[in-house]
């Protein structure tokens, strides 16, 4: 319990940089750090979250950044709502987070599914004075949603200090850096960025869903973004802009999928002036290292140090994190572990050493990662199983230059839907349009081959060939 | 400038060398793996000229993703997977000559 104002994000904003000098810039509204610090967002209902579990489902991510810089301390837990969160899903994420209270900048409750929610607080971009003086009482639980396995999303439970201690040893405030983000500031990629520009005394250029690309280097580029960040398949459509010269940074950060050496390349040619770093971190891990060469993979040195800030570890083929930057549990699912005994969290990455570089080559049980976005095969195998001339399928990643990997199929037909009867190609464009109307596009198939079988091992299972 | 892509089709005069006529021909694989992408996801293509913005196509980053698949399948190249220094295409007029420098 904290008594006072101190180690709240609030309070660590104000020391690292004068707060009037510094802003977060939206797509449609912008505010001074001074006034949030003499105001608030929240109307004068602060007080009535205070201690409790607070989710956080704005449509803008001013707004949610808003809630989060005033709530921190006051809250007990703040559940984060990514922005594409299923409707379905909302009734378990109250219920696994025990959530009271509902934060959105909405005018009212935005889903019947969390209409349960006891207390409803509106937040706005327009900063209303204070009148009683605020402080810190809890030590808040930060939690992330991150896709699961099994359609459910996995709640991850973090800390300030575990989220900003990759910032922590990052050394000098620098109040001149302009930070960006092409990532939604409610995953873990995009909420580093917050921190780094509100911990490290700078100020934030927010994007958008709404915005196209070319706008929001416009408009970072008439902020004078200095540090920006996204994942590789956002800087290759970066790069496809003719807005891209609009930004002339100093850093450019990608993290969030796998850097190819092409893409670090292209942006070492495009801005000469700019040092270019590709970062890995995972909601559980944390940030794990950035590394700065220029060249695609890690130096095989940072793995197995010994009292190292991370620790790395690669066993069965897969990396491994242990610091003080993992999330420390998860809600919801008491029987599902983050970390193991000695407290490495298994990323399910899978790396190859070659060279003195380990290469990420893919994800353990087949996971895809379609441009920063996870689909779990299953998910989209069960979609297609349900099509009644379908026997069985097995889903894939198909590599892509622009996004990583696709998703692709291959399906066995029943026997009496077999390619004898000579209008496959009809029937995958039907099983096609079954997948659009039931899964998010980056889920749906790029292709479908019809196989004659697949290969079932020894066990019943499915034969996958991971990565 | 707006392309015709029957004139494409119903013009190959016997003057055309063979580099003219693989270079037509990936102009107009581009150009139908636009439209049946489009039409595959539903989405509104704008009019296909040289100078169209491809941010600005109507296609969003899967959709090129779906087309750049489909071109590494029937042209056999993948441009955008090779570290040169040529620029990423910014219109589809470049877009178009990123593939036939890459199938010369």
């Amino acid at each position: 319990m904290r008594q006072s104002n101190e180690g709240t994000l609030l309070a660590a904003l104000s020391a690292a940089g004068n707060p009037s000098d510094r802003a977060l810039w939206g797509a449609e509204a912008s505010i001074t750090l001074g006034d949030l610090v003499r105001g608030s967002s929240l109307g004068d209902r602060l007080e009535e979250l205070r201690g409790r579990s607070v989710l956080i489902a704005t449509d803008d991510q001013l707004t949610a950044a808003l809630a989060l810089i005033e709530l921190d301390g006051v809250a007990r837990r703040l559940v984060l709502s990514p922005p594409d969160l299923p409707v379905e899903d909302i009734p378990f994420v109250v219920a696994a987070a025990g959530v009271e209270a509902l934060v959105s900048d909405r005018a009212a409750v935005p889903d019947a599914g969390m209409s349960r929610v006891g207390t409803f607080v509106r937040c706005s971009p327009r900063i209303a004075p204070r009148a009683a003086a605020r402080s810190g009482s809890h030590q808040t639980e930060w939690v992330l949603l991150t896709s699961g396995t099994t359609g459910a999303p996995k709640m991850v439970v973090h800390t300030l200090s575990t989220l900003a201690d990759a910032l922590r040893r990052g050394g000098t405030l620098a109040p001149s850096q302009v930070w960006s983000t092409f990532y939604d500031i409610r995953r873990y990629g995009g909420l580093q960025i917050l921190l780094r520009a509100l911990l490290g005394g700078g100020s934030l250029v927010l994007s958008s869903a709404r915005e196209p690309t070319g706008d929001f280097l416009i408009r970072a580029g008439g902020h004078g973004v200095t540090h920006i960040s996204g994942t590789p398949s956002h800087w290759r459509r970066a790069l496809m802009s003719p807005s891209a010269h609009r930004i002339s940074p100093e850093y450019v950060r990608l993290s969030g999928e796998i850097a190819d050496q092409a893409i670090l390349d292209h942006l070492r040619a495009f801005y000469p002036a700019a040092r270019i770093t590709h970062a890995f971190a995972s909601t559980e891990a944390g940030v794990a290292f950035a590394v700065g060469d220029g060249l695609a993979g890690f130096p095989a040195s940072l793995v197995g140090q010994r009292d190292a800030a991370v620790e790395l570890r690669v066993e069965g083929g897969t990396l491994r994190i242990r610091s003080a930057r993992t999330a420390l549990r998860y809600l919801g699912n008491p029987a599902e572990r983050l970390a193991d005994a000695e407290g490495f969290v298994d990323t399910g990455d899978m790396v190859e050493l070659h060279g003195g570089r380990y290469h990420f080559v893919g994800r353990r049980g087949g996971i895809i990662n379609v441009g920063g976005l996870k689909v779990h095969p299953e998910e989209v195998e069960a979609v297609i199983n349900r099509h009644p001339k379908v026997r069985m399928s097995r889903v894939r990643a198909r590599h892509n230059s622009l996004l990583g990997a696709l998703v692709v199929a291959d399906v066995v037909l029943t026997t009496g839907a077999d390619a004898a009867n000579g209008r496959v190609a009809g029937l995958e464009q039907e099983i096609l349009q079954h997948c659009r109307d039931a899964l998010p596009p980056h889920k749906v198939p790029a292709a479908i081959t019809i196989v004659r079988a697949l290969d079932v091992a020894a066990t019943g299972k499915l034969v996958r060939h991971d990565a | 400038m707006q392309f015709d892509r029957m004139s494409v089709r119903a013009d190959p005069t016997a003057t055309q060398s063979a580099q003219e006529k693989a270079v037509m021909s990936v102009r107009s694989e581009v150009l139908s793996q636009f439209e049946q992408v489009a039409k595959e996801q539903n989405k509104k293509l704008a009019p296909l000229a040289d100078d169209l913005v491809l941010l600005e196509s109507g296609l969003d980053s899967l959709c090129v993703a779906i087309i750049v698949t489909r071109l590494e399948d029937t042209l056999g190249v993948d441009p955008f997977s090779t570290a040169d220094d040529a620029e990423f295409p910014a219109t589809l007029g470049d877009f178009i000559r990123f593939y036939e420098n890459a199938a010369k």
